[in-house]
């Protein structure tokens, strides 16, 4: 079988739910050897969140947690018992990389602070992700996802659609926030950990989640120290528009460039309203996006949207369809010519199918090569395996409540 | 003795436009790696000249602030890849270079002799990415698409905005999503190279980067056939869990609370008002089925008090809160400020530039000068003749004949 990028890099994930759970995902899913610790006894809360099949509950059947997990080990530990933090140590003086998302300085009260890690392991990269960060006055702020969304700036552009704008602003959908910090924590890690290939040297990550999230902004906030522009929900639709068809929406970014723009107009029967002075050139339909945009939707309503979608793309305009999950899961045929969903076995939850990454690497392709651990389903191996310690004393652990 | 920086030594040869290439390879520069931006007169990155949103075009080549936001540390050579002789040199440039990044239309590189097969010729073990609307396979494999386009091919749209509303479009951020995606599978390509000595080729298809990003709610389609509807702010189980306005102009801030604590917390933090004490919010259960009442009264609270009032009040008691910040918001955000979030950076055309610094703290690692997005063709003398060793004579030669051009 192919090797896989990040083969023989040892990743020790303390983290929960979804930021760092994502973050470990993507390193494990590239070929990193993680070890997740859970909880002993109640695990990562996402086993509690769901989805479960049928809707009946069971922590070893929560879509969230089996997505956020494939090809991670798992075992069970409380770093905050004695006996635990000496567990939690001698795994770190193994790994390569630790990823935590406990508040700051709770490492430090259990005497597992960045400076005391190093010193066990010199070479260890450590990531924090937390709301705000390690420093400043909001460090030990109460935030979750939806706090962060608003917080850095993403929230109050949400959602981008003039009718609503006064209803407030709106998160983007599903956990896509968490994700998008977690896909932050991944990059930051593997970026110090390739310094660390080529100097030796650790590194301690400060990853603030609302500072990770606000790079994805910085064009749209950075408006406003550049240009004195605030960028509002209710802004005129240039660029791209979402238009009404006859089974849904298409959103079509044809008016900018005068190639595409002149190939829409040839497939929609060269209407003399495109003639109208104020659609001569980009700035005019730009600044007449609003009108333009109407005069569009009058002629793809008429049309069913896949119907438009292939026809408008072949002639080279941007275009897409706004794709709901079973759009995607089950009909959209280029997700299905690139494999893009891959299925796999679980002891729980059973066969399903997952989506995989955008990414086709020619020679260390993505893979699943297994389901999202049960709880503690790796403590043997790691422990006895990994640690060396006799089924007697992991059975003394386990009656002292630290695995 | 004062550390690298963890990508010092990567060179990039950069031939990405817009947004979301740009972005990736600007993250390898602010990191350390020097990357070489290749554009041409015929075919400048057009965000130095139209700025989509604003729909405005700016004065010249270097007067774009969006431009500079997106390119910054980067060296900017100009080739007309349309002359044969140009594409060798782009050839040339590429033997010392470790990366290669297009997001170009599928296709393009190989026409112009520069796709991943031509590359690794020259220089066996580079990593050579490509970044698409839809990805280089399969029967969309040449649609074209931008930013919002991601989004709702994704998935993405479906499922943000308001219940009874539509679809919402999401724009910037998606660009700079699948730039970071770009980034960790390259670095994940270098990993294995150095470690292996092989380069690789890696198609990323910036719909499906997205859709990875809300990958759990396939799992709700897997295993039970249900997509997932649009539903605000609103979370399955928290209560309240949503954007509260405050007094002033358009000033909302979120709120999030969990379980019987911390509504506890909350209902002492906001004064005991006697709705909280009704039968209908006396369990989490109950306040999710009545949701939209206790929304109702929260706000009553909230619509009195200024946001700094509420976030106090609120944090004070342990209660997760935050203002839904503007963009003005955010550069006044006294947290950001003191973290030193924010850049000032000179630029020999526009002249001092506020912009959003790098996106991760490595401790160890110098902050270092940031250094203003390249002029158009700033470093052709630098790359052309150090870097290949070409004399003056040719170098000039050459830009006459408008190959470096």
């Amino acid at each position: 079988m192919a090797d896989k990028a990040l083969k023989g890099v040892k990743v020790l994930e303390f983290t929960g739910f979804v930021t760092g759970p994502y973050c470990t995902k993507l390193l494990a899913d590239l070929g990193a050897g993680v070890i997740k610790i859970e909880q002993p006894g109640l695990g990562d809360p996402a086993r509690n969140r769901g989805p479960f099949p049928e809707d009946h509950p069971h922590p070893e059947r929560s879509g969230l947690f089996l997505y956020l997990n494939t090809n991670k080990s798992g075992i069970t530990l409380d770093p905050g018992s004695r006996m635990g933090r000496r567990l939690f140590l001698e795994l770190v003086r193994r790994a390569d990389i630790l990823v935590e998302d406990t508040p700051p300085g709770t490492m430090e009260e259990m005497g597992l602070g960045y400076d005391k890690l190093r010193e066990e392991n010199p070479g260890l990269i450590m990531t924090s992700i937390t709301p705000f960060g390690q420093t400043g006055p909001y460090r030990d702020y109460r935030a979750r996802g939806l706090n962060v969304a608003h917080g850095s700036g993403s929230g109050y552009l949400t959602p981008v659609s003039p009718p609503e704008g006064d209803l407030g602003p709106v998160k983007a959908g599903g956990f896509f926030d968490e994700y998008c910090n977690g896909l932050s924590a991944a990059a930051a890690t593997l970026v110090a950990y390739y310094g660390r290939l080529m100097t030796g040297q650790g590194e301690h990550i400060d990853l603030s989640e609302q500072e990770a999230s606000l790079a994805y902004d910085r064009v749209e906030l950075g408006m406003f120290m550049s240009e004195n522009f605030i960028s509002r929900r209710v802004r005129p639709s240039s660029g791209a528009t979402l238009s009404p068809c006859r089974d849904g929406e298409i959103i079509l970014a044809a008016t900018g460039n005068p190639r595409h723009w002149e190939a829409l107009v040839a497939i929609m029967g060269d209407p003399d309203w495109t003639r109208d002075e104020r659609y001569r050139d980009e700035e005019g339909r730009f600044k007449h996006a609003e009108e333009l945009n109407a005069e569009i939707a009058r002629w793809t309503i008429g049309f069913p949207k896949d119907e438009l979608y292939h026809q408008l793309a072949r002639a080279g305009i941007p275009v897409g369809v706004v794709r709901t999950q079973g759009d995607l899961m089950e009909r959209d045929g280029q997700l299905r010519a690139r494999g893009f969903f891959a299925e796999i076995e679980h002891p729980e939850a059973g066969r399903l199918r997952y989506p995989s990454a955008s990414y086709l690497l020619s020679e260390t392709p993505w893979r699943l090569d297994r389901p999202a651990p049960t709880l503690g389903q790796h403590n043997e191996t790691v422990y006895g395996g990994l640690l060396g310690y006799t089924s007697e004393e992991m059975v003394r652990l386990r009656q002292l409540g630290v695995i | 003795m004062e550390k690298r920086k963890p990508l010092e030594g990567i060179r990039i040869l950069d031939f990405t436009q817009v947004w979301a290439g740009p972005y990736c390879t600007m993250l390898f520069a602010l990191y350390g790696a020097e990357v070489i931006k290749v554009e041409s007169a015929k075919r400048p990155d057009n965000s130095r000249l139209f700025s989509v949103t604003l729909a405005i075009r700016y004065k010249s080549k270097d007067e774009s602030p969006l431009f500079n936001t997106l390119n910054l540390n980067k060296l900017d050579i100009t080739l007309d890849l349309s002359r044969p002789r140009a594409v060798e040199l782009a050839k040339d440039i590429a033997r010392h270079c470790d990366v290669a990044v297009e997001n170009f239309r599928p296709g393009v590189m190989k026409r112009l002799g520069l796709d991943y097969a031509s590359l690794r010729e020259i220089k066996p073990d580079i990593v050579y990415l490509s970044s698409s609307s839809r990805g280089g396979t399969g029967p969309e494999w040449d649609y074209a698409g931008y930013a919002p386009i991601f989004a709702a091919m994704g998935g993405l749209s479906h499922i943000t905005g308001n219940p009874d509303g539509i679809p919402s479009m999401i724009t910037g951020r998606t660009d700079l999503l699948v730039g970071t995606s770009a980034l960790l599978a390259i670095m994940a390509a270098l990993v294995y190279r150095r470690k292996e000595g092989i380069g690789q080729y890696i198609d990323l298809s910036s719909s499906e980067a997205i859709t990875a990003l809300i990958g759990d709610t396939f799992m709700d389609y897997a295993m039970n056939g249900r997509n997932q509807g649009r539903q605000g702010n609103r979370d399955a189980v928290m209560v309240p869990h949503t954007c509260y306005r405050c007094r002033g102009e358009d000033k909302w801030i979120s709120i999030a609370v969990a379980g019987d604590g911390e509504w506890q917390a909350f209902c002492e933090a906001i004064g005991n008002p006697a709705w909280t004490r009704e039968d209908r919010f006396s369990d989490a259960l109950l306040r999710k089925a009545n949701e939209t009442d206790l929304d109702r009264h929260v706000s009553e609270w909230t619509e009195k008090l200024t946001i700094e009032e509420v976030l106090q009040i609120l944090q004070n008691a342990g209660v997760a809160a935050m203002p839904s910040q503007s963009s003005e918001d955010i550069f006044n955000d006294p947290h950001l400020r003191q973290r030193g979030a924010f850049r000032e950076i000179d630029h020999p055309v526009m002249g001092k530039q506020t912009l959003i610094g790098p996106p991760w703290r490595l401790s160890g690692v110098p902050d270092g000068n940031i250094r203003h997005a390249p002029l158009f063709g700033e470093h052709n003398a630098y790359v052309f003749g150090e870097l290949l060793g070409l004399p003056p004579a040719e170098i000039e030669e050459l830009q006459r004949d408008g190959i470096i051009y």
